[in-house]
């Protein structure tokens, strides 16, 4: 952690997007996660995407649980809303913002610990309701907060800093959320921006629920040798399975590339992402597919990143229940609230 | 692009932007430090060893250190790195104790130093502690050169000049005033000296020879008028005045106009305002006492009616310039006669040694200027140097300084029969600022103030007399503002390529987006894929070997660091550290001292 702010200077010719606002204009408070938390490169990694997307600020909702990583919305967009729940909580809060309001753009920012032990049940059923909202599990197999413990995504044989080795199975959440259903797979690391940065684009102009698994190394409790969630690890074992790069509608798609070895997918609001495939044969379209070569990786030792899985079609949570679209502090209050009688009338009708 | 070699001293001396853009190489930053600390005695110290006149500096200094400070590439404008000298000598205490001093014996060796203007006295000031015998030759009656002839009281009070010359000559130099050197050859012949060093200035300044330019006593050469009023010889001129000209000495001549009595002076400018030779500051500073500078009017002829100046005719010009800031020659697009009771020409200088004698080993180039060692500061004869604006044409007083340092140190070599060229290479030291978790042991926060005004003299009031300074000095207030607005570029990122772990961290916390890992490549190709433009091409890329675990390099922008320390804070390994950089300029005395070691080890 820093004790001085970070200087309100910036470089006189920072780029600035459609709304006139430069990068800095998206941060949020100096971060007072350890130097070197891989959370933090998470952190700039949304401030670019979000910037580069021209989101206004005011259009934006943070949400998040308990943890080192759910300390992580304090360090972005200032200017957005913003709550931080109760642990492993933050799907349903942001179930319930979301269900009030569906204009925002709603970023859950979790931890291993904060989706995958204490919150494993709201997280499979947000993933039920397809939320549409990015879900970034900020994952250290660790629990850093408390000063290292393993966490449920620690892998066989991972060695702390103390103690034995790890010996319980790991629950992987990408893996967990093929099954579940979700409709937009991907997984990131933090040390690798040019990827994450599309790959949380794309999380976040996909409708429904979008899963972004970051291996994120906890540079005090996780960042050793014998660790598989360390830097070095990580980077030795990291493979991507294919390329992303999100297009927005008002972008031409300039790069070349080869025909055959790409596929562009269209996003509800028309832009696009382009699928560069590193792995001829992988088809990010395929659920079934998608789980066997995850299952292959694994056991190959490999940790395979990018966008795995993704599914434009399904609904999301108010196309499956036909709730309305527009914000309910936009509806009239004699609308919304049509009185007891509708209500006993309503009633009736299921006696 | 190679991985950058930062033990070549001149990397990170290039990055203290200032201290690499002033000739003596002043440790800015150090003595700004200095003064935010209320340290103004060795703030005032730190100076002098670099420049020896910080209190004549701190008010008349052309500042080469300010265009080039990075300050004014982050917002508007630069730290007032001058005006903060002036604070040191303002409030110093007795310095007397901690002076240099001569040694009781000499040691046998004379030098003569021709001219008592700043480069003799650099000279002086350097070979005096280290037991030379110093003669001084001046023509006038009094030290101190252009110094104390060309620049007006108002702007430098002979009270400081005197002081800080008289720090120097009561070493023990032989000042010899009212002596006019007339003859080089006689000089070198008849007397026993070991060395000559010229410091002679340029005393000429430039004629225009135009129709009626002999007719009327009331042109003048701006230099020589600037002498007479310096000298109190000249004591008014007339209610219109015209300034031919708009380098520094036209405004030392308009501002002394107006303190003589003039009511009405235009200074004329052939050029548009882009093309002005003059200071901006300087610029300023007349513009405020309603000096009217008048552009694109070039001189056609003195109007004189019977025996009477009564005005000057100019021709009006128009210029195109290119889209790479080139002026043509302009053409002619009417003719405007100007009347005034003055004119004073102030179109430049030129050297001139009419007592040098051609037939004696010192040779001169097709512009009658001396064929001196850019080094060395000798001539083609042996033992004879050259410094100030005699060596290379007119400059200003820090060249004059600096000049007057080498020339020292090519004085003790040529009198001890050393090799001249074999000289004390520079150095650089580094040493961690960390004092502790978050804390650094300088002031590393970005103070966003913007630049503090020097307070002047009552426009009416500072008519009164020639000698009222004109700037006041910062007040204490200011001082401690302005002070804080040095972003300590000394102190250095340094990067140990080992230690990174490539977390980015220190990129995403820089302010200024100066930091990128990224594939190596040449120079060009790694600018164009920084995180932030870098354009600057005279700012250096700080490129790392390649990174431990993936192979890329980390490279630095020094372009618009603030050198805020965060990459270093927020790095978890210490591969980014914070180090102050002492720049070591060798002067004759380390030069001596390194001697005098290599015998003691060879004895």
């Amino acid at each position: 952690m820093s004790y001085i702010a970070k200087p309100n200077v910036s470089h006189p010719k920072a780029p600035k997007n459609e709304l006139g606002l430069t990068e800095r204009d998206y941060e949020g408070v100096v971060s007072t996660l350890c130097a070197g938390c891989g959370h933090d490169s998470v952190t700039a990694a949304i401030i670019q995407a979000v910037f580069e997307l021209g989101i206004e600020p005011y259009k934006m909702c943070k949400i998040s649980g308990i943890g080192c990583s759910s300390k992580t919305p304090a360090y972005f967009a200032s200017q957005s809303h913003g709550f931080n729940s109760v642990h492993g909580r933050m799907p349903s809060v942001t179930t319930g913002a979301n269900a009030a309001n569906s204009a925002l753009t709603y970023i859950g920012v979790s931890g291993d610990g904060d989706s995958l032990s204490i919150g494993m049940g709201q997280f499979a059923h947000v993933i039920r309701r397809n939320l549409d909202m990015c879900y970034v599990i900020e994952n250290n197999g660790v629990y850093g907060l408390t000063k290292g413990q393993y966490s449920a995504t620690a892998d066989v044989g991972t060695v702390g800093k103390k103690g034995p080795a790890n010996k319980q199975m790991p629950i992987d959440p990408v893996s967990t959320a093929i099954g579940l259903g979700a409709t937009y797979i991907a997984r990131g690391f933090s040390g690798a921006k040019e990827q994450l940065v599309p790959l949380i684009k794309g999380a976040i102009m996909h409708k429904g629920f979008a899963l972004l698994d970051v291996i994120s190394p906890c540079v005090t409790f996780n960042d050793h040798e014998g660790s598989t969630k360390s830097y070095a690890h990580t980077r030795e074992h990291y493979h991507r399975v294919i390329k992303t790069d999100f297009v927005r509608p008002s972008e031409e798609i300039v790069a070349a590339y080869e025909a055959g070895d790409t596929m562009p997918i269209k996003l509800h609001d028309g832009s696009k992402i382009v699928f560069r495939r590193v792995d001829k044969d992988y088809d990010p379209t395929s659920r079934a597919a998608a789980f066997s070569y995850l299952r292959d990786s694994v056991n190959a030792g490999e940790i395979i990143t990018g966008l795995l899985y993704i599914d434009e079609e399904t609904g999301d949570m108010h196309d499956l229940s036909g709730s309305v679209s527009e914000p309910l502090s936009k509806i009239p209050y004699e609308e919304l609230n049509p009185g007891a009688d509708q209500l006993a009338s309503l009633m009736d009708q299921y006696r | 692009m190679k991985s950058t070699d930062t033990s070549n001293p001149d990397y990170f001396h290039k990055v203290v932007d200032c201290q690499w853009a002033c000739p003596a190489h002043t440790d800015v930053p150090g003595y700004i430090r200095l003064i935010a600390q209320g340290q103004f005695t060795d703030a005032y110290m730190l100076n002098r060893h670099s420049n020896i006149f910080p209190g004549i500096l701190g008010r008349v200094c052309d500042r080469p250190c300010e265009p080039a400070c990075r300050r004014g590439r982050i917002e508007d404008k630069p730290v007032a790195i001058c005006r903060l000298k002036r604070v040191a000598a303002d409030h110093r205490e007795d310095i007397t104790d901690r002076l240099p001093r001569a040694p009781a014996k000499t040691n046998g060796k004379k030098v003569a130093l021709i001219g008592a203007g700043c480069a003799s006295l650099a000279v002086a000031n350097d070979l005096l502690p280290l037991g030379y015998e110093i003669t001084i030759f001046e023509a006038h009656d009094t030290t101190g050169g252009l110094m104390r002839t060309n620049i007006p009281q108002f702007r430098l009070p002979p009270k400081v000049l005197d002081e800080e010359i008289n720090n120097i000559v009561d070493m023990g130099a032989d000042l010899k005033i009212n002596h006019r050197i007339e003859s080089m050859k006689e000089l070198l012949d008849n007397d026993n000296y070991d060395a000559v060093f010229v410091g002679t200035g340029a005393p000429r300044g430039k004629e225009l020879k135009l129709p009626g330019r002999y007719d009327s006593e009331n042109i003048y050469i701006g230099i020589d008028w600037l002498e007479c009023v310096a000298f109190e010889h000249i004591k008014k001129i007339g209610k219109k005045v015209l300034i031919i000209g708009v380098g520094n000495t036209a405004m030392d001549c308009c501002r002394s106009s107006l303190r003589l009595g003039a009511t009405d002076v235009k200074v004329m400018a052939r050029k548009p305002r882009a093309f002005f030779k003059a200071s901006a500051w300087e610029l300023e500073d007349a513009e405020e006492e309603n000096v009217e500078i008048m552009v694109n009017h070039s001189p056609k002829e003195f109007v004189v009616e019977n025996g009477k100046l009564t005005g000057m005719v100019f021709e009006q010009m128009e210029y195109t310039i290119d889209e790479k800031g080139r002026i043509d020659r302009g053409k002619v697009v009417g003719e405007v006669t100007i009347p005034c009771d003055d004119v004073i020409l102030a179109i430049g200088q030129d050297n001139a040694f009419p007592w040098i004698e051609r037939d004696i080993g010192i040779e001169f180039d097709e512009w009658e200027c001396p064929v001196v060692n850019e080094t060395t500061m000798m001539c083609s004869r042996d033992g004879v140097f050259f410094g100030g604006d005699s060596a290379f044409g007119p400059k200003n007083i820090i060249w004059a300084v600096a000049h007057g340092h080498e020339a020292a140190i090519s004085i003790d070599k040529y009198c001890s029969g050393e090799d001249l060229q074999e000289r004390l290479p520079r150095g650089v030291n580094l040493v961690s600022q960390k004092m502790g978790l978050h804390e650094w042991s300088f002031s590393n926060s970005y103070d966003a103030a913007s630049r503090r005004l020097m307070p002047h003299v009552d426009l009416k009031e500072r008519f009164k007399k020639i000698d009222i300074e004109v700037e006041l000095g910062f007040t204490a207030e200011q001082a401690a503002a302005e002070v804080e607005r040095c972003l300590n570029c000394d102190i250095q990122t340094v990067f140990t390529t080992k230690l990174c772990i490539e977390c980015d961290a220190c990129i995403d916390i820089c302010p200024v987006d100066c930091l990128t890992m990224t594939e190596a490549g040449d120079e060009a190709d790694l600018r164009s894929r920084l995180t932030a433009p870098a354009e600057n091409t005279e700012q250096m890329l700080y490129v790392s070997d390649a990174l431990p675990q993936t192979g890329r390099v980390m490279v630095k922008d020094e372009d618009l660091c603030v050198h805020c320390s965060l990459c270093a804070e927020r790095c978890p390994t210490g591969a980014w550290d914070m180090r102050k950089s002492a720049i070591f300029i060798p002067q004759a005395e380390d030069e001596v001292a390194s001697r005098e070691s290599r015998s003691a080890a060879s004895a």
